[in-house]
């Protein structure tokens, strides 16, 4: 029998799960290697649990999705959560910062019809999850390694390095060094292949912190090249502003 | 989905609604056989986009509204560009807005193929989804698959990735492609482009209910070029104006039943914005490959059939390719890639045409450049109430019908217009309900 996969939305964009309606090549022989038993946004059809393996998108923001996400560990064999938003609340979680209250009433007449919790965090925050996948957003390739793996029983080949070590890769002058320009990559997961510094931009950290990231020093050195406080504290709190290494940096940096 | 039926009171009731981006519902009263009530729920969790966009940096903008939409990054970060632009008194080379028009086409391709081919073609064939539809025709489905990987190429050597890309900034690019990096597209857009005339024939054999909306059309209206980037915004019924003025005139309204604004015009009249607006406005404009396209998915000037919506993808399609196409024919990377943005306290408006779409951005920024003010009118929170229109003619149309022949109709019904929930809030559930 084909594994079932299931695919979960809770606060996001749809890009992440846009990113596999993206593996253009791919998407029949994956519909053919595994049963795609639940995924709104690409079939009405749907397949009662339990699933072997759950992809979930976005992060927990409302009440009722809190318990979902109960409801959806319950039901799932691996559980892989996908991109920034379920890794570590996302461009949403910039509530976190502010209360939800002021932000409603710059955008809503009456506050008192939404369901918005105070803060927006990331799905590890409510239940246990076997692998994260970063990005905001996830990378075609990463989330093709992860179900081959999956699929194939063993772990997945995932960077934990930083993006200097891309940029080394491909050839591409240090923007810090070089230009001068404040740079996030030093304490930014690799995995997008260091698009950014190609396109002579600097890093703005959308995979997150990677690991053992020495942010304060990063800081340190982005203040060197000119960075005001300001903008220390929002290249910090930006699309992973509640990854802890990333929030401790930009709280640290709070006029 | 559960049914339940007497008479001519039943209650339909569908908790998710498939192949649309977000999250939403939908609910349809019918009552001694009339349609008695109707509302589009969309509960997508809000965001609070505008909320925290105050005290962003102007550079930081087009970067952060891109988040709002996976589907359409590019059409935020051109509107939001457009907008910042117009607050500062930036003026842009013509070779950039050509390189932001290609981009723009490339968003097209990707989310008109992905709409057509793997969201609402299934419904014309009683399928659940497209791995189903290749079951009866893998050829199509591969060609829909084909244009969306050309679509998503163009975005990716223009925009760096082709979800959220990193190139757009404020006055223009980072860093423009090279010529022969774009000219290695012209083979794949040259097969894209008869793959989308191949679609509109496709479709034009496809059984259309013979439905037809008293529309509002509401589109931008370019001088001599069917509409993407920039341009006056005009409607069906007279109105001119400019994306300052159109704010001015759109009024939002919060309903209990929605985290998605209601928009109307003059606080009134509801309106519809997207591929039937365009083409509607604009379709004498488009060039000679696509109006052969149109005749050929059996299009007049204008579509008042929502359910023809795909032909008019389909119509657009042939456009987006053939623009591409000569596009990059006519390339010149644009030196410097930007143009200098120098902050000053003020307002400004910017419309663009995202592929569902009119999407509007209005800021205020301080003179630091940073926003004190945010305002976002996405395409589906304009076409929220006329979706709803639709629901009443389409129920009433099949009143008759099966339990199941009308839900599936209704989700239909609300596929035509590709809302895009993510957008406007984000996600539908539809529930008809007869009692």
């Amino acid at each position: 029998m084909r594994p079932t996969l299931a695919v979960w939305k809770f606060a996001s964009c749809d890009g992440c799960q846009l990113t596999l309606l993206d593996c253009e090549d791919e998407l029949l022989a994956v519909a053919e290697s595994v049963e795609i038993a639940s995924f709104t946004e690409m079939s009405s059809a749907t397949v009662d649990g339990p699933y072997d393996v759950s992809l979930v998108e976005g992060s927990i923001t409302t009440a009722a999705d809190a318990q979902r996400i109960l409801a959806v560990r319950e039901a799932s064999g691996v559980l892989v959560t996908i991109g920034a938003c379920a890794a570590a609340g996302g461009i949403q979680s910039l509530r976190n910062f502010t209360s939800v209250a002021s932000l409603a009433g710059s955008v809503y007449a009456h506050p008192e019809y939404l369901d918005a919790l105070e803060t927006s965090t990331a799905i590890s925050d409510h239940v246990e999850v076997d692998l994260a996948l970063h990005g905001c957003p996830v990378d075609k390739g990463q989330l093709l390694e992860v179900i081959t793996a999956l699929l194939a029983g063993r772990r997945p080949v995932l960077p934990s390095y930083s993006v200097c070590q891309e940029c080394k890769q491909r050839g591409t002058v240090c923007v810090m060094v070089a230009h001068g320009q404040a740079c996030l990559g030093p304490a930014t997961r690799a995995g997008c292949g260091a698009l950014c510094p190609s396109l002579d931009r600097p890093c703005f950290g959308c995979f997150g912190p990677s690991e053992s990231a020495n942010t304060a020093s990063l800081a340190a050195r982005l203040a060197e090249v000119g960075a005001s406080n300001g903008e220390i504290r929002r290249l910090f709190r930006t699309f992973n502003a509640a990854a802890p290494e990333f929030e401790k940096e930009s709280v640290a940096h709070d006029a | 989905m559960t049914h339940s039926r007497q008479s001519s009171e039943f209650a339909i009731d569908v908790p998710a609604l498939a192949r649309v981006e977000g999250e939403g519902g939908l609910r349809v009263e019918v009552r001694d056989g009339a349609v008695a009530n109707v509302a589009l729920r969309i509960f997508e969790p809000p965001r609070f986009f505008e909320g925290f966009l105050q005290g962003r940096r102007f550079e930081e903008v087009p970067d952060i509204t891109a988040r709002i939409c996976g589907i359409c990054p590019v059409a935020y970060q051109m509107s939001a560009c457009a907008a910042i632009e117009d607050a500062f008194g930036v003026a842009v080379d013509e070779r950039v807005q050509a390189l932001r028009r290609l981009l723009y086409c490339g968003e097209w391709v990707q989310s008109h193929a992905l709409h057509v081919y793997l969201l609402h073609a299934p419904d014309f064939f009683g399928c659940a989804d497209a791995v189903e539809l290749a079951q009866l025709d893998r050829a199509a489905v591969q060609r829909g698959l084909e244009l969306k990987r050309v679509g998503n190429l163009l975005m990716e050597a223009v925009g760096g990735r082709s979800v959220h890309p990193v190139n757009v900034r404020v006055g223009g690019f980072y860093k423009a492609p090279r010529r022969e990096d774009l000219r290695a597209l012209l083979e794949p857009l040259r097969r894209a482009l008869g793959a989308s005339l191949a679609t509109a024939e496709w479709v034009a054999g496809f059984d259309y209910p013979d439905v037809e909306g008293d529309y509002h059309f509401v589109a931008l209206r370019p001088h001599g070029t069917y509409p993407i980037d920039s341009g006056p915004i005009a409607s069906s019924h007279g109105l001119e104006t400019t994306p300052a003025g159109f704010a001015e005139l759109v009024v939002e309204e919060h309903v209990e039943r929605s985290t998605a604004l209601h928009a109307r015009l003059g606080g009134r009249d509801t309106y519809l914005t997207g591929p039937l607006a365009r083409y509607a406005l604009n379709s004498a404009k488009l060039p000679e490959l696509a109006r052969q396209a149109a005749t050929a998915a059996r299009l007049g000037a204008v579509c008042t059939n929502p359910f023809q919506s795909i032909a008019v993808r389909a119509v657009e399609l042939v456009f987006a390719c053939n623009e591409a196409i000569r596009l990059i024919e006519q390339y010149e990377p644009p030196q410097p890639p930007a143009s200098l943005v120098h902050p000053v306290a003020g307002t400004g408006a910017g419309a663009t045409e995202a592929p569902r779409g009119l999407l509007l951005h209005r800021y205020v920024f301080d003179a630091g450049g940073l926003v004190r003010k945010a305002r976002i009118v996405p395409p589906t929170s304009q076409n929220q109430l006329t979706i709803e229109d639709d629901l009443r003619q389409v129920v009433t149309h099949y009143v008759d019908a099966g339990l199941d022949e009308l839900t599936a109709r209704c989700e239909q019904a609300v596929r035509n217009h590709d809302p895009c929930i993510s957008c406007a809030a984000h996600f539908l559930e539809v529930e008809v309900e007869r009692s």
